[in-house]
């Protein structure tokens, strides 16, 4: 039942896609509590980071090297928290800052409020004895299951580690395979090498110097 | 739903509606029970912020002993100005069914649900709208 008139609304209404919507006034979201997942876009020497935090602390931190990358994140934000995420920068002004001077070689230890609730139950426990893990040291899949409390557990250590919700401020790249192999990491393992190479103030070429047993 | 803001309120408001529907979204959402129609969802907000507008908007009109001389094209001009004038001056559920309809390319259905009446209403809104305008509007 199309008819001229109908088709000329529907070529006009196609016409208005020229006119790109304005950009949310997010200052005026965050002033009246709207916002439940606050993001923004960083960039550092292992690419551009996209962090977000809730009024809990920081909740996510996750490589942004493409729209789609960004999107994903988005999408679990949205599903897992909440469907109010917005971009609010200043509402991570802290951690870009932390990050900054983490990659400057001058910030050892993150002092980030920081919300767990992408992680559960024992991939929790894992991150948790992994953020412990101190600045410059390297750890095993086995040591941290056992500082989580399950010494056979290094399997699901690997698992919890690659789902890492944190990277970076959740020190995964400090986790290395026993028998001296880098093991993977989420970002790609130069990253891991470049993070590493950071931590012991020298080239990412160097290669990883193992700390402790 | 910019667009579908553009086409009944204009320009101008089409803006200030967008960012007003988006925080009455966002402000609403946590007690929105079911999210499986959020598409329509936040078309009713926004239909009801374009109703709102225009309502404030009349209200500011200020009466003129005599009107001005303005052509209608520069009151409110974008793409197809006319087209749109045309549809502005609908009654105002006209006016939000057939953008719905051709702006928004929403089902009778969903139609139905946006603005809170029977689908048989929806499909009756839209074509009395394209009724009108079919008469309004010049053929060329």
């Amino acid at each position: 039942m199309t008819d001229a008139i109908e088709n000329a609304l529907r070529r006009a209404a196609a016409a208005l896609d020229a006119d790109s919507p304005p950009d949310l006034d997010t200052e005026a979201a965050e002033a009246a509590s709207l916002v439940d997942v606050a993001y923004a876009r960083h960039d550092t020497p292992v690419g551009a980071l996209i962090l977000a935090a809730t009024p809990r602390g920081l909740v996510r931190l996750a490589f942004a090297d493409d729209d789609d990358s960004v999107e994903a994140t988005l999408t679990q934000l949205a599903r897992r928290v909440s469907p109010r995420v917005l971009a609010a920068p200043r509402r991570l002004d802290n951690a870009r800052r932390e990050l900054d001077e983490y990659f400057a070689g001058t910030r050892e230890r993150f002092e980030l409020a920081i919300d767990w609730r992408l992680t559960q139950g024992f991939g929790r426990r894992i991150l948790r004895s992994t953020a412990r893990i101190p600045y410059g040291s390297v750890s095993s899949y086995a040591q941290v299951a056992a500082a989580a409390g399950s010494p056979r557990g290094f399997r699901a250590a690997g698992n919890a580690l690659g789902h890492n919700p944190l990277p970076i401020v959740v020190p995964c790249h400090r986790v290395l395979h026993a028998g001296g192999g880098l093991g993977g990491y989420t970002g790609g393992v130069e990253r891991k090498l470049t993070l590493l190479a950071i931590e012991r103030g020298s080239s990412p070429d160097a290669g990883p110097t193992r700390a402790g047993p | 739903m910019h667009r579908f803001l553009v086409a009944t309120v204009g320009h101008v408001d089409a803006d200030d509606c967008y960012q007003e529907t988006w925080l009455a979204a966002l402000r609403a959402y946590p007690r929105l029970r079911d999210a499986s129609h959020l598409r329509a969802w936040i078309l009713t907000v926004a239909q009801r912020k374009a109703i709102d507008h225009i309502r404030a908007r009349n209200r500011r009109a200020i009466p003129l002993a005599e009107l001005p001389e303005i052509p209608v094209a520069a009151i409110q001009h974008d793409g197809a100005p006319e087209l749109w004038i045309h549809v502005r001056a609908l009654p105002p559920k006209q006016r939000t069914a057939v953008a719905l309809r051709t702006v928004a390319d929403l089902a009778y259905a969903d139609i139905a649900r946006v603005m809170g009446t029977s689908e048989e209403a929806a499909r009756r809104n839209v074509h009395e709208a394209l009724k009108r305008l079919r008469t309004e509007v010049p053929n060329d």
